[in-house]
């Protein structure tokens, strides 16, 4: 267990560094958006930072968080050690040599490409094969979580896994199938044409193989949060799970749910037929439904916790839970910014609607409520939580910790209205100077980027706070012996009997089956097309 | 499996929601012929200022008083930089790369698209306002990505 802990806190340390980093670049990309003149601004810094900032934010943070978070849950609910821990470690191993690879080509400049990486923009190999390498480690991760989870079922062939791995187990399912893409793009198009072994990619088949991942992707990031959400908040508010059976059918069906959506990024692209998109379109709808489920169960869980702190009214409930809590403040903040996060991707999956905020400003201001929020604030609380546990320390600096999750909130809540507004305004995204020329329609964004900016800059010092608070804990933190891992215990009392929704074989099947229904017909058109290759360009 | 009756409840109104979304596309999709923007055509894009297709770019009227605009976007502007529409006319718009992808979104309007090199955008729309109107690439495509633009003037018809 002790060696576990270990390999979760060095994974858990990688994620909390790359995150600082990245928060650094976004407070100045915040900054130039409001066109500020800052003495170092200029277009090569912006775009190199926007491509940091996403590479070591969305790829670098999340996964190295999630695969910790797996170890560390994993081996507590199952109450065993990880099986092949030199498999973690050599995962570990792989995984910052990529990431080290890829942090060199963006920071010397060699693969301002953005963290889609679109070609023909071509970046230096060493940014497509670690990124390769990041994917790869998670892979072996996924293979020790497996191997963990099998010896244990064997102890136990007839009980249904703890909720928590039953959610990494969907996790790591959900991963699985989406990195058949990424990995055919790196492997098959990117990095022989960026070794010159290829001369020419075609950039759309590289689009359809990065959104057959990048859709999913998005839920690799959420399913962990809602692994905290139904496993460990209602017993850090200080109640029970409302509902562990739904629990369990919400994971199920993300597994199914992820993957047949991806055209819902490219509504906008030629050479995809409307009726593959629209396909995808419909599909997409469905995703919401799990989400609705969890509203409600972990809503109903908080009330719970309420009323067994003492609430009685109908509402009063609210205001008993523990809003001074790090984990809570931040899943509950989290969870609201989440809702309207939630609300925004249903317009964008509205191919009509679509149109009016594609590429925008408006989608910067949607991926922050759902990754940036609903994500990213559940792992800082997350971490404030677990990194004591795993270190043996108190946490320390605990009024930052506590004030940490509202400033986020409000930087996030200024950002991101500025960001939608702007967007349905017509200002595109990630673009370094929006002046054009002074152009009339680009004069309407101005007061607005300048509360973006502000959102950024509280966002920043919130980050600060965060960074503040591991690094003060991890030093200076008081020896506890309080390391245990608890988890929530559902209100009907603990699972005895697995059901329909424990039986992973059976989900992936049906989700193998919707990916082929949704992408083997187009992806053979495509590939029957007469097709003309691009050559690499590094405008950059 | 327990499922408390108001969860059951809250379950069958959120599917209710989620075919409500899908019928109001779907309405609009087999009624009114909304379909997602698309179109299937390739080019090779390293001959894009030759081919036939791209070699004229602007503005052709059409003989049912409709109009064909032809552009390339490349690195970074967009050739013709100016284009002249009339007002309440359908307009037609044909975009190529000629090196990689950007994106052509005339603000104040839902006209926007990928531009992607090897395959050939297109998409009709109507400008019932006249007036001048700023076209933005909103496909990050190097150093210049902020000020690749573009102007179209919506006149009034004749």
């Amino acid at each position: 267990m002790k060696a576990a802990r270990r390999l979760a806190t060095a994974h858990i340390g990688v994620a909390v560094g790359a995150f600082g980093i990245a928060a650094g670049m976004a407070v100045m990309q915040a900054l130039s958006r409001a066109n500020l003149d800052l003495p170092w601004r200029t277009a090569k810094m912006y775009y190199l930072s926007v491509t940091a900032h996403g590479v070591l934010m969305a790829l670098v943070f999340t996964t190295f968080f999630i695969m910790g978070l797996g170890i560390a849950l994993t081996t507590s609910a199952l109450n065993r050690p990880l099986r092949l821990l030199g498999l973690g470690w050599t995962s570990f191993a792989v995984a910052v040599t990529g990431t080290a690879a890829a942090a060199w080509a963006i920071l010397w400049g060699h693969a301002t490409v953005l963290y889609t990486f679109y070609p023909p923009l071509q970046a230096h190999p060493a940014f497509y094969i670690g990124l390769t390498l990041v994917v790869i480690g998670s892979w072996l991760w996924s293979a020790a979580i497996i191997a963990t989870y099998r010896s244990w079922r064997r102890e136990h062939p007839d009980a249904p896994a703890p909720l928590a791995v039953h959610g990494m187990l969907a996790t790591i399912t959900v991963w699985l199938i989406a990195t058949v893409g990424i990995a055919a793009e790196m492997l098959l198009l990117l990095i022989p044409w960026s070794l010159g072994l290829t001369s020419t990619v075609d950039p759309l088949l590289a689009r359809m193989l990065f959104w057959y991942f990048g859709h999913p992707l998005v839920y690799f990031w959420l399913l962990p949060a809602y692994v905290v959400w139904y496993a460990v908040l209602p017993r850090a508010a200080g109640g029970k799970l409302f509902s562990d059976s739904l629990g369990r059918m919400v994971f199920a069906l993300f597994i199914v749910l992820s993957t047949p959506v991806g055209f819902h990024h490219q509504f906008m692209d030629p050479g995809i037929s409307a009726g593959w998109k629209a396909f995808h379109a419909f599909n997409t709808f469905w995703i919401l439904f799990p989400s609705f489920v969890t509203a409600f169960t972990i809503v109903a869980s908080l009330e719970v916790a309420g009323r067994s702190r003492g609430a009685t009214g109908l509402f009063n409930w609210i205001a008993k839970l523990p809003w001074d809590d790090p984990l809570v403040a931040s899943v509950l903040l989290s969870m609201l910014l989440f809702a309207v996060g939630g609300f925004g991707g249903a317009i964008n999956a509205s191919f009509g609607m679509n149109s009016m905020v594609h590429n925008t400003a408006w989608i910067q201001g949607h991926f922050h409520l759902t990754v940036g929020s609903a994500v990213a604030l559940t792992f800082m609380g997350t971490a404030y939580w677990l990194v004591p546990k795993l270190v043996g320390r108190e946490l320390e600096l605990t009024l930052l910790a506590k004030v940490q999750p509202y400033l986020w909130f409000l930087g996030m809540v200024l950002f991101s209205f500025a960001n939608h507004v702007t967007g349905l305004q017509g200002m595109p995204r990630r673009v370094f100077d929006p002046v054009y020329l002074g152009a009339v329609a680009a004069e309407q964004w101005r007061g607005l980027t300048a509360v973006s900016a502000l959102g950024g800059l509280l966002l920043f010092a919130s980050a600060a706070f965060f960074l503040l608070v591991m690094l003060g804990t991890v030093v200076a933190g008081r020896r506890t012996d309080a390391i245990t891992i608890e988890f929530a215990e559902p209100l009907e009392g603990p699972p005895t009997a697995r059901t329909v929704f424990d039986r992973f074989g059976m989900w992936i099947a049906v989700a193998l089956v919707l990916v082929v229904l949704a992408y083997a017909v187009p992806l053979a058109q495509h590939l029957q097309m007469e097709r003309f290759g691009s050559t690499g360009f590094k405008p950059f | 499996m327990h499922v408390h009756r108001y969860e059951r409840f809250w379950m069958w109104g959120a599917a209710a929601i989620i075919v409500l979304f899908i019928s109001t596309m779907g309405i609009g999709l087999v009624g009114q012929g909304l379909h997602p923007p698309s179109h299937v055509e390739t080019i090779d894009p390293r001959t894009v200022w030759t081919d036939a297709r791209f070699a004229e770019r602007g503005v052709v009227a059409n003989a049912d008083g409709s109009v064909t605009v032809t552009a390339i976007a490349l690195l970074f502007a967009y050739q013709p930089a100016e284009i002249r529409v009339p007002a309440g006319r359908r307009v037609t718009f044909r975009l190529t790369s000629a090196d990689v992808v950007h994106g052509f979104q005339i603000v104040g309007t839902n006209a926007n698209t990928m531009v992607v090199p090897g395959y050939v955008s297109q998409f009709t729309t109507v400008f019932s306002q006249p007036g001048e109107y700023l076209i933005v690439c909103n496909e990050y495509c190097g150093l210049g990505h902020h000020a690749m633009m573009g102007k179209l003037i919506v006149e009034v018809a004749p």
